[in-house]
């Protein structure tokens, strides 16, 4: 981790690129070949790429927060256990994510920098607060639930590194997919209060789960050339509806409310309708205030600081290191 | 469900020795969680902290079998108070910085890799078996912690200096892996706990080597700390408990 790889600047000027290399490459992407990070590939691909991964890194690695939050607390040894593995599978997620970047000339402290300092984005869910322990249930329900929606076709996107990167982390998010919806179901087949806790925590995650999916296709403006060149599959609608969907069935076997007055079945589509999304809300926190962006960065930024000297004693020891064994190979000689 | 009165016997309370420090230091370990130098860290604390967790569940489970009410593992770790914790006061001690948690669990490691190589011997079958995995992940901790308190010790001068704080800290604390008082006693007699005595050499041997290696002195000899093995804690614990408690003593009789 302490190597340099070599940096480059993401919003690089704009390239004109050769239109023969471009339409042999939209050609490799229509045949479903998988880019390799050797290949040619547009400057444009590999920024798309760069900020897309970085940002899925970032929010695997700030989402160990809000969870984190609860990991002192955790009711039984069971579920601690189950939680501390879930946090320290992000982590190893966020592992896979920056290795991914890195394959594309950006080095991880590049990009952890570009975290910490506010200029890189992250999933706007983890600024929202876990506030009881049902809030750990919504999180692996809801949130890896979400998660896994927007990956699964991930694990076919164009770019190499990133779909096999996926492949793992997707069996992952399942899991805790399942494991979330087990806290949930324990909550509601319990007592009263716990049937409450269970019913509030759904209530504060439903609306930011389904933001999760991004802005509405009519607003997104990276969709169309993403889906072209294969990095993405589905729109955010088409993830978000069918996430609903899904998760529909799943509250109403929980004998839980979902909290949208104007959601119905559609016999006509087969699809569940629901009511609209407040994007201020969207907007707001994902420019930076929503409830606790301000925690989560700055718990980054402490744990960055505090870690600093023992980043700088780990690079010196290896350079003393290094220069010890050198110095015992010249007196060898 | 209200605090549990816990009839000791002397085998019962060995095993909840064992456990009480697995799990509280387990759970010092997992405050890393999201917060530690790099993320390589949180990971491997997290793996640590995981083994530790994984340990006091046997243990527990254990325990419940030997006191034969019917107790589950959550019983011991969530309704009992402080007094009746039977850790070692090292596990309990707050996290402190890195160097401070490095340090902990390279004297720990260092007592307790071998404890349960031994322990695999055991004349308590379950406990044996406990051992046999304890001891190859707790070879594991060592090789971790040994490694970064070289790093550390050897790194930079601050690095040095927190080390070596986290060192003159905690040494006090290690007096107490050997303690023998009237349990132990019996139950190192009965063949189901090794004599740490005969564990302090290979103790020695690894501490100096690895404070040789990272260019820190060995901490003179001191009065050590006592207390743990009988309820008698730091002011620490007492916060954790409150805080690890918190959902089953507010909800009493809950399923989680
Ligand atoms: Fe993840
Ligand atoms: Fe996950």
């Amino acid at each position: 981790m302490y190597t340099q790889a070599l940096n480059e600047r993401i919003d690089g000027p704009r390239v004109v690129e050769d239109p023969e290399k471009l339409a042999a490459f939209q050609a490799r992407i229509d045949a479903e070949e998988k880019i390799e990070p050797n290949d040619w590939m547009p400057e444009a691909y590999r920024r798309t790429l760069v900020r897309q991964i970085s940002q899925h890194a970032h929010s695997e690695v700030v989402g160990m927060l809000p969870e984190g939050n609860w990991l002192t607390r955790a009711p039984t040894l069971k579920r601690k256990a189950a939680l501390l593995a879930k946090i320290q599978d992000e982590g190893g997620h966020g592992l896979y994510l920056y290795a991914a970047a890195e394959t594309l000339g950006v080095s991880r402290e590049e990009l952890y920098e570009q975290l910490l300092s506010g200029k890189a984005k992250y999933s706007s869910i983890f600024n929202y607060p876990t506030l009881t322990w049902a809030d750990i249930g919504c999180i692996g329900w809801l949130v890896d639930g979400a998660a896994i929606m927007n990956q699964i076709p991930l694990c076919r996107t164009s770019y190499g590194p990133y779909a096999r990167a996926m492949i793992r982390i997707c069996k992952e998010e399942s899991f805790h997919q399942r494991q979330g919806y087990e806290i949930m179901l324990a909550l509601c087949r319990g007592t009263p209060e716990q049937k409450a806790m269970a019913q509030d925590a759904l209530n504060r995650w439903w609306w930011p789960a389904l933001m999760m999916f991004g802005p509405p296709d009519s607003e997104s403006v990276h969709t169309e050339q993403s889906m072209r060149w294969k990095i993405k599959r589905f729109t955010n609608d088409e993830l978000r509806q069918k996430f609903v969907d899904a998760t529909v069935p799943q509250a109403h076997y929980l004998g839980l409310t979902i909290p949208d007055p104007e959601l119905r079945y559609d016999e006509a589509t087969g699809h569940w309708r629901y009511g609209p999304i407040d994007w201020d809300e969207f907007k707001r926190v994902i420019a930076g205030f929503g409830p606790c962006n301000r925690e989560r960065l700055a718990a980054r930024r402490k744990a960055h600081e505090e870690g600093r000297w023992v980043r700088e004693a780990a690079i010196a020891h290896a350079e003393k290191r290094r220069m010890r064994e050198r110095a015992q190979r010249l007196a060898a000689e | 469900m209200t605090t549990i009165r816990v009839e000791e016997t002397p085998h019962l309370t060995a095993i909840l020795r064992l456990a009480d420090t697995a799990l509280v230091l387990s759970h010092r370990l997992s405050e890393w969680c999201g917060h530690a130098p790099m993320l390589e860290e949180d990971l491997a604390l997290a793996n640590i902290a995981l083994d530790l967790l994984g340990q006091a569940r046997l243990l527990y489970q254990h325990a419940a079998e030997l006191e034969g009410k019917g107790r589950t593992e959550d019983d011991y770790a969530y309704l009992r108070d402080a007094p009746q914790f039977r850790n070692y006061l090292i596990a309990e001690l707050p996290r402190g910085d890195f160097a401070f948690t490095i340090v902990r669990q390279t004297l720990f490691s260092a007592y307790f890799h071998p404890f349960w190589r031994r322990a695999a011997n055991s004349t308590d079958r379950t406990l044996a078996a406990v051992a046999a995995k304890a001891e190859k992940e707790l070879a594991y901790h060592l090789r971790h912690a040994g490694a970064w308190l070289v790093r550390l010790g050897d790194g930079t001068e601050e690095s040095h200096r927190r080390t070596r704080e986290a060192l003159d800290a905690l040494w006090p604390y290690t007096g107490e892996f050997f303690e023998v008082d009237a349990v132990s006693r019996a139950m190192i007699e009965a063949g189901v706990l090794p004599d740490p005595e005969a564990l302090r050499p290979n103790f020695e041997e690894t501490v100096d080597r690895l404070l040789r290696e990272a260019g820190l002195p060995r901490p003179p000899a001191v009065w050590m700390q006592s207390g743990g093995l009988r309820g008698v804690h730091t002011e620490h614990l007492g916060h954790m408990l409150a805080v690890m408690q918190h959902l089953q003593r507010a909800y009493p009789g809950a399923r989680w």
